[in-house]
């Protein structure tokens, strides 16, 4: 019985071994897969390598930062490092991991989705050497979608008040004469409405609330944040875990970055008191961030959005995301590397890939302040 | 024998003499080997101790930091908003959550845990019991990321049906009344964690059950018992302490599992007392889900609330301690 319990145990550990091995290397396999298609899913994404100035790039760069621009980073980094050699490693672990990885001089520089604090940016002073200082560069704008699924709703329309009503668990059916109004055409259904928010703290959630509270601040009352204020309603981890739970849910609405919609979710317009309700696009997105005023002082170039805007054709509710670097002070080392990847992704060539991946190019006037910045980094 | 037992069961400071007696005059000296593995087990307890220690004051000054700054009540607030200036963050939600959740979890994987065990061991015939424990072993290295992915995408979905059912006979105790929003609730998240603590307390419990002497089992069918008072009479009472000990590994991975609760549940900062509506929250599922945006009074403030996870731990294991040892005399040292 011993030796009979003993070779089950050896046949039990090889068949452990064989199976997790197998997962292992299946799981590096659709890793690999996954990153291949989504680059080539990417019509613009051909770029042309011989646009790219590498002037002195070389080695490796790390960085981290929000996930909201992750795949704008990623699409960036393909073409980049095919062009100069040089491995980028973005982590996306975060904007609140990134800023303080950068804060404590571990990384170059970080991705955030909102502009440094004024204790941060003295934070930053220990490791911008020689007087510098971390400075936000705005570089990829996002639409967030108001994705919901309503079988026999197509062309939802929406305004702030509604939006702000159904979010803080006021407005709780879809039949609601408030919805009607907006929506005299559909044919809206006596359903439970299922509002979906982020669990986790999310510049996502923080800019979204950051626009109810501008657009409708009597039906807002929230401080703001990346924390999820409001009560009730039900919540799912990362734009992904919210997509998914619209995706399966009838008559469930959630907020998400724009590259979610689609396969079963439909995006809700936005009567924004323009003539004709704006669908979130990313040339409406541009639209919008071209309202926005630069707030930063010096070289920093942060943006503080008009969410109340009117203009035609665009679309309130955008996020924008930063590099921050510092303005001087630079490590010798990374300094060439990280000059020129920041040059390469606000170049022509850099913003024009965004749209094809769901992301909002910086409108003109702010991208050329963005490439002046980058010029005079030391 | 019983007596002899007993004399090493009660002095365990002293194990290494009385053990070499036990074996006979001929090692009167000890071996080198002994004595290098005494070292190495001495030292990797001491070892333990040290690193459990080093974590505890890491908590305690990390946690006491945010405690500090805490502009709500640590242990009474609903809400947790460190970004907040200053940050207002409590500790009940996720305290209730978790041992909700756990026992919901306790409840239905244990008894399935024991009959699956048993069934292994005194009715399944050989053929079977071998690829049936296997699959079992082959559960527990399911990564939880994977439980939860499954969980949400095809667990969720398919509890419609008996949350309605719940709701329909039992919705008048309030604990199962649902009000048709997705089902990703308290009740959700403790049959996952049921399936997921499953093979663990499945795996200890058989080995225990197979531990039971023979000769237990064969006097008590010369006694003349059916093989379910076998069970009863013979294996339950000797494997009762085993299974405490397995219940409280499973528990311990209930406690503290975090993806897998993060992915299905959805959490929100209030206390329901439906089990099925959506809502609620436990310790590590917070951690994981505060942690990516969190500034460093925010993390202080998770370390804070890890710290209450580790108490909450250890008070439960210190209580199966507590059972086990009420329930010596059927513990395998007696065998």
């Amino acid at each position: 019985m011993k030796l009979q319990r003993k070779n089950r145990l050896r046949a039990l550990s090889l068949g452990a071994i064989a199976v997790s091995g197998a997962l292992a290397l299946t799981a590096c396999g659709s890793d690999n897969t996954g990153g291949g298609s989504k680059a080539s899913g990417n019509p613009s994404g051909a770029a042309n390598a011989s646009a790219i100035k590498c002037d002195g790039a070389k080695g490796q760069l790390l960085s981290d930062g929000s996930s909201a621009q992750k795949n704008a980073i990623d699409a960036w980094v393909k073409n980049f490092s095919q062009a100069c050699g040089v491995r980028i490693n973005y982590k996306a672990g975060g904007s609140g991991a990134g800023v303080t990885s950068f804060t404590q001089g571990q990384i170059p520089w970080a991705g955030s989705d909102s502009a440094l604090k004024p204790e941060q940016v003295a934070a930053s002073k220990k490791v911008c050497a020689g007087g510098g200082q971390g400075i936000d560069l705005p570089m990829v704008g996002g639409p967030i979608a108001l994705g919901y699924n309503l079988n026999g709703v197509d062309n939802l329309v929406l305004d702030a008040p509604t939006i702000a009503q159904i979010f803080d668990g006021k407005i709780k059916n879809w039949n609601d004469p408030a919805i009607a109004k907006l929506n005299p055409k559909a044919k809206l259904p006596d359903l439970k409405i299922q509002a979906f928010h982020r669990s986790d703290d999310s510049g996502t959630t923080d800019n979204f609330t950051k626009y109810l509270k501008a657009a409708t601040p009597e039906n807002w009352k929230y401080s703001g944040g990346k924390t999820w204020q409001a009560s009730g309603g039900q919540s799912a981890a990362q734009s992904s875990g919210v997509a998914q739970q619209v995706k399966q849910t009838n008559g469930a609405i959630g907020y998400f970055e724009l590259s979610y919609v689609g396969d079963g979710i439909k995006a809700a317009s936005i009567n924004t008191g323009a003539a004709q309700p704006v669908a979130p696009s990313t040339d409406s997105a541009t639209k919008a961030i071209a309202d926005a005023k630069i707030v930063g002082t010096g070289k920093d170039l942060s943006l503080k959005l008009n969410y109340t805007t009117k203009a035609e054709g665009a679309y309130p509710i955008t996020l924008v995301t930063y590099e921050i670097v510092c303005d001087k002070g630079n490590k010798a080392d990374t300094l060439p590397t990280v000059k020129s990847f920041l040059n390469y992704i606000a170049s022509e060539d850099g913003q024009k890939i965004l749209s094809g991946i769901s992301y909002a190019p910086m409108p003109e006037e702010i991208i050329s302040k963005v490439r002046t910045t980058i010029a005079g980094l030391s | 024998m019983d007596i002899s037992t007993k004399t090493t069961d009660a002095s365990p400071p002293t194990p290494q003499p009385a053990a070499v007696g036990k074996h006979g005059a001929a090692h009167t000296k000890t071996r080198p080997g002994d004595r290098v593995f005494l070292g190495l087990s001495r030292g990797s307890g001491i070892l333990l101790l040290v690193i459990m220690a080093a974590i505890a004051v890491f908590l305690t000054y990390r946690a006491s930091l945010a405690i500090s700054k805490d502009h709500g009540n640590f242990l009474t607030t609903f809400e947790w908003n460190t970004n907040l200036i200053p940050p207002t963050f409590g500790i009940a939600v996720l305290a209730f959550g978790t041992v909700v959740s756990s026992i919901i979890a306790m409840v239905l994987a244990v008894p399935v845990a024991v009959a699956i065990a048993l069934f292994l061991t005194h009715y399944a015939p050989r053929r079977l019991s071998g690829p049936v424990a296997y699959v079992i072993d082959l559960l527990a290295a399911v990564p939880s990321i994977v439980y939860g992915l499954w969980g949400a995408l095809v667990l969720v979905p398919h509890m419609n049906g008996l949350f309605g059912w719940l709701n329909d006979y039992l919705g008048w105790t309030g604990i199962f009344s649902w009000d048709g929003g997705a089902p990703r609730s308290m009740l959700t998240v403790g049959i996952l964690l049921a399936i997921m603590i499953l093979p663990i307390i499945t795996n200890v419990s058989r080995e225990v059950f197979r531990q039971v002497p023979q000769m237990h089992e064969e006097a008590a069918l010369a006694l003349g018992a059916t093989r379910w008072e076998v069970i009863r009479m013979a294996v339950l009472p000797f494997g009762r302490s085993g299974v405490i000990s397995a219940s409280m590994l499973g528990l311990g991975r209930a406690l503290g599992e975090t993806m897998a609760v993060a992915t299905v549940l959805s959490p929100d900062f209030d206390i329901h007392a439906s089990l099925l509506n959506p809502g609620g929250g436990t310790f590590a599922q917070n951690i994981a889900s505060k942690f990516g945006e969190a500034t460093q009074d925010g993390r202080d403030a998770l370390i804070a609330s890890g710290l209450i996870l580790f108490v909450i731990t250890l008070l439960v294991n210190g209580a199966a301690r507590a059972i086990i040892a009420r329930r010596k005399e059927y513990s395998g040292a007696n065998a």
